[in-house]
C-alpha cells in the first residue's frame, strides 16, 4: 500500500494553488524530512533486523552460513512462514487466528487416517488438507462475522481447543507412521539442494504479495483493516473481506500440515502444538500492527526468519533452550515497541503538516 | 434551486430500545438545495441521515427519491441511487493513499478479470483523482500520499471531493468542518457551494451558524427526534433557529 510518504519538500510542485503555503516553513521541511526518513526506515526495519542478525549469527558460529546448515534453517522455518502468510492477512483485517496450530494438527491426523484406510493418492491429500484447513478458517471467520462475537482472540481460543481435542479423538491419540510420497516430498525433498518446502513457500508468498498489493481483495483486506465500518459504509463488502482472511489463514494452516506431515513422514494428533504464538509473533517482529490496517506479507516470511535464525543461531551455540523463549520473547516486546515509535512519529509528521498549513 | 423534491422522507420512525431515536420525521429536498439541519446533540439528526445514506434502516416509515420509493439496505444501495455521505469525523481511511480513498467502493480495475481478484489499475485512479482536484479547484494532493500522514483539512477535502464528484442527486455532510480550522474550513465550504451548481442538493449538519447562514438556502430544527420548526438562515434568524434548537418558545 502507499509507502510514498508526503514529501512535504516537494510540496509546492504538487499542487496548484500555492497560497496556503506561508513562507516560514523551510525549517519545518527540513525536521519533516528527519521524521520521514525515521518512518521510512522503521517501515523497512524488519529486512534490516535480519540481515543484522545472520551477520552476528554467522560471526558468531562458523556453522551458521554453511550450506547444511541453511538447508536446515529453510525447512524448519517453512512451517512457521506458512502459518504467518495467512497469519499476516487475519491481523491486518484486525483480527487474530491462534486456532491455526491445531487446525495444522488435524490435517495432520485426517491425512493420517485416510493413509490408514489405504488411500494413498498424493493429490487426494494434498486436497484434503487444504479443504480441511479452509472449512476450519471459514467456521472460525463465521462465528467472528455472523456468530456475533467480536472477539477474534476468543474466539480461535475456543476453536483451537475443539481443532486438538477433533485430533486427538479421530487419532485415539496415537501417531500414524509413513505418509503418502508426494506429501513427503512436500516436506522433506530437495530440488538441486533447495529444500522443496522453502521453494514452495516462496511461490505462495509471491502469490499472496502480488493479491494483496495489486488487487481490489488486497485493497479491500487494507481498507477493513484501516476501518472496518467506514470501509463498509463506503461500499466495501467488510463481512466477505474478513471471511476470505481467515479461510485463507485456515488454508495455510492446512498447507502448513503438509509440511509437517511430510517432514516427519508421520502424522502425530500433537503436530503443531505452540506454533500458533510463532505464527503472531512472526507476523508481529514482520512490522505488522496489531490494531490492523498495517502489515506486509513478505515481512510476515522475515519475521518468521527472524524467528528461524534466532533459534537455530542459539541452538547451533548449543545455548540452553530456556533462553531461546526469552529472546524471542524479548524480541516480540522490541518489535511492539517500534510498532509504538512508528505510530508517534506519524502523528509527529501529521501535526506538522497541519501546522505548515495555518 | 426551484420548488422540485428531490428527496423525501415520510413517517421516519426508529428507536433502539426504549430511546426513540425518530419519532414520525417528515422532510423535503429540493433539487439545488442546500438544507441545514439543526438539532442538539441527540436531537436525532444522525439518525436521520444514516436512514437517508442507507447505513440504518427504519423501523417504519420510507424515503424517496425522485417520487420513487428506495429499498435502501445498505450504503451501496444509496449510493447507486445517488445519493452520497460524508460521515462525522473525517471518514477516510488513514492507511492507505490519496487516490485510494477517492476510489473506495468504486475502484478501476483492468478488464478482463473476475471480480475481487481483478488487478487495480492505480494509473487510471491517480489521473482521475488527479483531473478532478483541478476541476473542483482544490489542492491536487500526490495520489500516491498515504493520506493518515496528512492534515485534517486535507483528508477532509479528499472525503468531501468524493462525495461532489461521485454524487448526481443528493450530498449528506454530517459535521465536515467540525475537526477543521478556518482556513481547511473554507476550502471545505467552497466544494459545498459547487454542489447547487450543478443540481445536486445538500442536506449539511452542522453546528456551526455561521457556517449555516453563508451556506444554507433553509434551515429544519430537530428536537427529540421530530421536526420543530423551520426557518430561512440569515443573520436575523438566528437567535430564532437557536432558540428552537434549545427548545424554548
Amino acid at each position: 500500500m502507499g509507502w510514498n510518504l508526503p514529501n512535504v519538500t516537494n510540496k509546492k510542485s504538487l499542487e496548484t494553488t500555492s497560497d496556503e503555503v506561508s513562507s516560514g516553513d523551510h525549517g519545518e521541511a527540513g525536521a519533516s524530512l528527519g521524521l520521514e526518513i525515521g518512518l521510512r526506515l522503521l517501515r523497512t526495519g524488519p529486512a534490516f533486523i535480519l540481515l543484522a542478525l545472520v551477520v552476528v549469527m554467522a560471526i558468531l558460529n562458523e556453522y551458521f552460513l554453511t550450506i547444511r546448515n541453511l538447508q536446515n534453517l529453510c525447512t524448519q522455518t517453512a512451517m512457521v512462514a506458512a502459518l504467518a502468510l495467512g497469519q499476516l492477512l487475519v491481523i491486518v483485517v484486525r483480527g487474530v487466528d491462534v486456532s491455526v496450530g491445531s487446525v495444522l494438527g488435524l490435517t495432520v491426523v485426517i491425512s493420517g487416517l485416510m493413509m490408514d484406510a489405504g488411500y494413498t493418492n498424493g493429490l487426494m491429500h494434498v486436497v484434503v488438507f487444504i479443504a480441511v484447513g479452509a472449512l476450519f478458517g471459514a467456521f472460525n471467520g463465521f462465528m467472528i462475522v455472523k456468530g456475533g462475537i467480536p472477539l477474534p482472540l476468543i474466539v480461535t481460543v475456543a476453536t483451537l481447543g475443539i481443532g486438538r481435542g477433533m485430533a486427538l479423538l479421530l487419532s485415539g491419540g496415537s501417531e500414524h507412521i509413513g505418509m503418502t510420497p508426494v506429501v513427503e516430498f512436500a516436506g522433506n525433498g530437495s530440488i538441486y539442494g533447495i529444500p522443496v518446502p522453502a521453494i514452495l513457500v516462496g511461490i505462495l508468498t509471491i502469490l499472496l504479495a502480488v493479491f494483496t498489493l495489486k488487487t481490489l481483495w488486497g485493497r479491500w483486506i487494507y481498507a477493513v483493516g484501516g476501518n472496518p465500518d467506514i470501509a463498509n459504509w463506503l461500499g466495501v463488502p467488510r463481512d466477505r473481506v474478513v471471511m476470505s482472511a481467515y479461510i485463507i489463514c485456515g488454508a495455510m494452516a492446512g498447507f502448513a500440515g503438509i509440511l509437517y506431515a511430510g517432514r516427519t513422514d508421520a502424522a502425530s494428533p500433537l503436530a503443531g502444538a505452540g506454533m500458533e504464538l510463532d505464527s503472531v509473533t512472526a507476523v508481529i517482529i514482520g512490522g505488522a500492527s496489531l490494531f490492523g490496517g498495517r502489515g506486509n506479507i513478505v515481512n510476515a516470511l522475515i519475521g518468521a526468519l527472524i524467528i528461524g535464525v534466532i533459534r537455530n543461531g542459539l541452538n547451533l551455540m548449543s545455548v540452553s533452550p530456556f533462553w531461546e523463549a526469552i529472546a524471542i520473547g524479548a524480541s516480540i516486546l522490541f518489535a511492539l515497541e517500534l510498532d509504538v515509535l512508528r505510530r508517534y512519529l506519524e502523528e509527529k509528521l501529521r501535526a506538522r503538516v497541519a501546522r505548515s498549513l495555518r | 434551486m426551484n420548488d422540485e423534491v428531490v428527496l423525501e422522507v415520510r413517517g421516519a420512525v426508529k428507536s433502539y430500545g426504549f430511546v426513540t431515536a425518530l419519532d414520525g420525521v417528515d422532510l423535503k429536498l429540493h433539487r439545488g438545495e442546500i438544507l441545514a439541519l439543526l438539532g442538539d446533540n441527540g436531537a436525532g439528526k444522525t439518525s436521520l441521515v444514516r436512514a437517508i445514506s442507507g447505513i440504518m434502516q427504519l423501523d417504519e416509515g420510507e424515503v424517496l427519491l425522485e417520487g420513487k420509493r428506495l429499498g435502501l439496505h445498505s450504503a451501496g444501495d444509496a449510493r447507486r441511487a445517488g445519493i452520497e455521505t460524508v460521515f462525522q469525523n473525517l471518514a477516510v481511511l488513514d492507511n492507505l493513499d490519496v487516490a485510494s480513498n477517492f476510489y473506495i467502493g468504486r475502484e478501476k480495475t483492468w478488464p478482463g478479470w473476475l471480480g475481487p481478484l481483478g488487478f487495480l489499475n492505480v494509473g487510471k485512479e491517480a489521473d482521475g483523482w488527479t483531473s478532478q482536484a483541478t476541476e473542483l479547484g482544490i489542492r491536487v494532493l500526490n495520489p500516491k500520499q498515504e493520506i493518515g500522514l496528512m492534515s485534517g483539512g486535507q483528508r477532509q477535502a479528499v472525503a468531501v471531493a468524493r462525495a461532489v464528484s461521485f454524487a448526481s442527486k443528493v450530498v449528506i455532510l454530517d459535521e465536515p468542518t467540525a475537526a477543521l480550522g478556518v482556513r481547511e474550513s473554507a476550502q471545505v465550504l467552497k466544494l459545498i457551494k459547487l454542489l447547487p451548481t450543478r443540481g445536486v442538493s445538500v442536506i449539511l449538519i452542522s453546528h456551526n451558524m455561521d457556517h449555516v447562514v453563508q451556506l444554507a438556502d433553509r434551515a429544519v430544527v430537530m428536537r427529540q427526534g421530530r421536526i420543530s420548526g423551520s426557518a430561512i438562515p440569515s443573520k436575523g434568524s438566528v437567535p430564532q433557529l437557536i432558540a428552537m434548537i434549545m427548545g424554548a418558545n
